[in-house]
């Protein structure tokens, strides 16, 4: 066929070698059991993560962290034998890729489950699909309300906060602390900062004098500020995470405004935002300017040592991921995959993937957490509160008693809950 | 357009229309002599492969036919316009993002039928082509770059500045097509998405053939040849520079309304900056001016990252080092083509079937032009 002269000829036999090329592309099925991704032997999970990217300070140790987490997990003898493998995908917090690497993880990689997909634009492209394809989807690293839907979204979870829920106890603490005082947001033009938005509202009415979101690829916020700080807000709330935290504040000093200081629990890690206050002002600012904020917490602090999980996690860290930090980011990555594992162990020794999810919904679940998780049938959020903190001296420091509430209009209640011991469980030793 | 290819244009240029093809008796496959009946074969013939290759793909394969596909269709057009015409374009991402955006609306909130929507989308796509078209038959080199360039950054800005319109960052989602049921109720989304997308890429394909070898794909190379000949051939260059970027614009737009059909999503971290630079990234590895040059570029653009998201993996390199290295294989594999086949992949196997040819008929074949 190539001996024609035809162009037109060239042109169909290339692309009939391209089809071959493409084609030798699939061939790898690998052996079926009952459910895809789970052997006698061995569990493989995959998530979406912000390794490059505006989200990626901070967020993208979570999944190494998890993954140390899994190595610990594995060298005891994995979950009912079985040693979990995770492999996560850059999606650079962009909604798009997020799509791509997600269908090659249930598609081609065939995953098990999904664990901890981080963030909240970009995992909302993909609940769908992942519901539809019925794989379950546990444990969500963001706290969007979207993701507590049971009815809806069977095989969804979220792990921490709703973030209305955040808003809430955010909002109530502020009500009863700064009584009159103008209450500014600045939130992310998106589910989450919607959400803690609406959380705030709920407790604090029209306190709420301003509120402007921002879009997470632009770099300069000053208008917003600007106009938050023209509006006379006594009290800034940030919905937002660590790069505009850090942002904000550098651009609220250079404007010398000077409120009190609230933000979610998503966007303050002081390793995180004191890192990147440095690297935007090459080296002149630091957590001085976090110092004295207001946030909530729903985990032992990283340096509280005296606490079993932070020691457990301290431990697994220094031996599989000593490269990165030991922050909040680090914690929350291996308290997730503590989740994980729980839940697949007490999803019976063969679990299919309807019997993961059925041991998520059954709940009963413990571990490093101070506030008790929501998970039934319906509800699908994760934990249901925290606790008040204040950032002292660089570090998160808790106050007073956790408090648990619902999304909705329901009250705000102090927590019973007794946080349980690392072995409690039986998922991992010390 | 059909009109269009039948003006008869005085070329010009250096590139005619193929001397009649005589003296070749020897060929055993004949292909029809007249354009459009060759190109209707050769359509049908690529339309029964891909409908072969889907039925046995698995779905995420299947995937990546759907994304080999939307890039072709909107490669093809921008070969059109830079290797056939002269113009550069760095700005075809934020067409693409046009037509995507036109899609999601079309099909998302006024629930026009998908195969309409479609076409609607090329077509307002092509009506944005006609302004910046018109802005860059001004526009020379570098001059014409740095527009096309501020039109790539500037217009997925705007998905930012109306949100309520655009969804912000966050995207329109559309909902997945619906495989007609006439093709049984487990009939796999992914192949469907895949006929869609290789649908548009089959039209563009069979329409942009056909315009290359009629009167305008002449005077679109007389005009990049010889703008001064070619105004004295009585070719309005204006006008055929115009024409040249509302077909080039509508193959990106009909890649965005595909890409949608493909990732149910039109957000603007989908058309950054970098998507326009992979376009031009894509022709230039494929091989300037060729359709066949664009499925290459295609392939590239697909299977490159995905090799070097392999290779990082294998060697278990540092996520630094692994989210870099495709861009860093784009630059290498683009140099490399550059200095060992500046003609791209399309120019390089062509040297290599005349050569073999010339060996074989110790007869040295007739100049053909890239």
């Amino acid at each position: 066929m190539m001996k024609t002269r035809s162009r037109a000829m060239l042109g169909v036999a290339s692309c009939l070698t391209a089809a071959a090329l493409v084609a030798s592309g699939c061939g790898s099925g690998g052996g079926s059991s009952t459910s895809p991704g789970i052997t006698k032997t061995s569990v493989l999970i995959g998530s979406h993560q912000p390794l490059t990217g505006p989200a990626a300070p901070g967020y993208s140790e979570i999944a190494p962290a998890a993954k140390a987490f899994f190595q610990y997990v594995n060298a005891q003898g994995g979950v009912n034998g079985r040693k979990i493998n995770l492999i996560y995908k850059d999606d650079g917090y962009n909604p798009t890729n997020t799509v791509t690497v997600v269908k090659q993880l249930v598609l081609q990689n065939k995953v098990f489950a999904i664990w901890g997909g981080l963030g909240t634009p970009t995992h909302t492209k993909v609940v769908d699909f992942l519901n539809s394809e019925k794989v379950p989807d546990l444990f969500v690293s963001s706290g969007c309300p979207c993701w507590d839907d049971g009815t809806k979204h069977p095989y969804t979870f979220g792990w921490q906060p709703n973030y209305t829920i955040e808003g809430k106890i955010l909002g109530q603490y502020i009500k009863n602390n700064f009584a009159g005082k103008k209450v500014g947001v600045f939130y992310q033009d998106d589910d989450f900062g919607q959400g803690g938005l609406a959380g705030l509202k709920q407790q604090l009415g029209s306190q709420i004098v301003v509120a402007k979101p921002y879009q997470p690829t632009v770099t300069n916020v000053a208008p917003q500020i600007t106009a938050i700080q023209k509006a006379g807000a006594q009290v800034l709330v940030d919905f937002t995470i660590p790069a505009f935290t850090a942002l904000e504040r550098l651009t609220s000093f250079k404007l010398g405004y000077k409120p009190q200081l609230a933000v979610s629990n998503v966007g303050i890690d002081p390793t995180t935002v004191g890192g990147l206050l440095k690297a935007f002002s090459k080296g002149k600012a630091n957590t001085a300017l976090i110092e004295g904020a207001i946030t909530d917490a729903y985990l032992p602090s990283p340096t509280d040592t005296s606490n079993s999980w932070i020691q457990l996690f301290k431990k697994i860290h220094d031996q599989y991921d000593a490269k990165a930090p030991f922050d909040g980011n680090v914690e929350y990555g291996m308290a997730s995959a503590y989740t994980f594992a729980q839940a697949l162990k007490n999803a019976g020794k063969n679990p299919s993937r309807q019997d993961l999810v059925d041991a998520v919904e059954k709940g009963g679940f413990t571990g490093p957490g101070l506030v008790p998780f929501r998970y039934t049938k319906t509800q699908h959020g994760g934990f249901g509160g925290g606790q008040i903190a204040t950032i002292k001296n660089g570090q998160i420091v808790t106050q007073g008693q956790p408090m648990v509430t619902d999304p909705g209009g329901g009250a705000i209640t102090v927590s019973n809950m007794k946080q349980a011991q690392v072995g409690d469980n039986g998922v991992v030793k010390p | 357009m059909s009109t269009r290819m039948q003006t008869p244009t005085q070329p010009a240029a250096t590139e005619l229309a193929r001397p009649p093809e005589a003296g070749r008796k020897r060929r055993a496959v004949r292909l029809p002599e007249q354009t459009l009946a060759r190109n209707v074969l050769i359509t049908a013939v690529l339309a029964l492969i891909l409908f072969a290759l889907s039925e046995n793909f698995d779905p995420f394969t299947n995937l990546r036919l759907a994304t080999v596909a939307y890039y072709f269709t909107a490669l093809a057009g921008l070969t059109v316009l830079t290797g056939l015409n002269g113009q550069i374009s760095l700005g075809h991402g934020a067409l693409m993002a046009v037509g995507a955006y036109s899609t999601a609306i079309l099909v998302g909130r006024s629930g026009l039928p998908l195969a309409a929507a479609l076409a609607a989308s090329a077509a307002i796509t092509a009506l944005v082509g006609v302004a910046v078209g018109a802005a860059a038959s001004r526009l020379r080199g570098p001059y014409l770059a740095g527009a096309t360039l501020a039109f790539a950054i500037g217009l997925p800005g705007l998905a930012d500045k109306y949100p309520s319109a655009f969804g912000g960052e966050n995207g329109l989602t559309v909902s997945p097509p619906t495989p007609p049921t006439s093709l049984g109720a487990n009939f796999p989304l992914e192949r469907w998405q895949a006929w869609i997308s290789c649908a548009c890429a089959l039209i563009v394909f069979l329409v942009l053939a056909n315009l290359l070898r009629s009167g305008v794909g002449r005077s679109f190379r007389a005009v990049r040849d010889d703008e001064v000949a070619a105004q004295l051939a009585g070719l309005n260059v204006a006008r055929v520079q115009v024409l040249a970027f509302v077909v080039s614009s509508a193959c990106a737009g009909l890649a965005g309304g595909a890409l949608v059909v493909t990732t149910q999503l039109a957000a603007p971290g989908a058309f950054q900056l970098s998507l326009s630079l992979a376009l031009l990234t894509g022709i230039v590895l494929g091989g300037l001016g060729s359709l066949t040059g664009a499925l290459w570029g295609a392939l590239a653009l697909v299977y490159l990252p995905q090799w070097s998201d392999d290779i990082a993996h294998d060697f278990s390199l540092s996520t630094n080092v692994q989210s870099n290295l495709p861009l860093a294989l784009y630059g290498i594999v683009l140099i490399v083509v550059i200095v060992a086949a500046p003609q791209g992949i399309q120019g390089a196997l062509h040297g290599i079937v005349r050569r073999s040819r010339a060996r074989l008929r110790k007869n040295p074949a007739t100049q053909e032009g890239a």
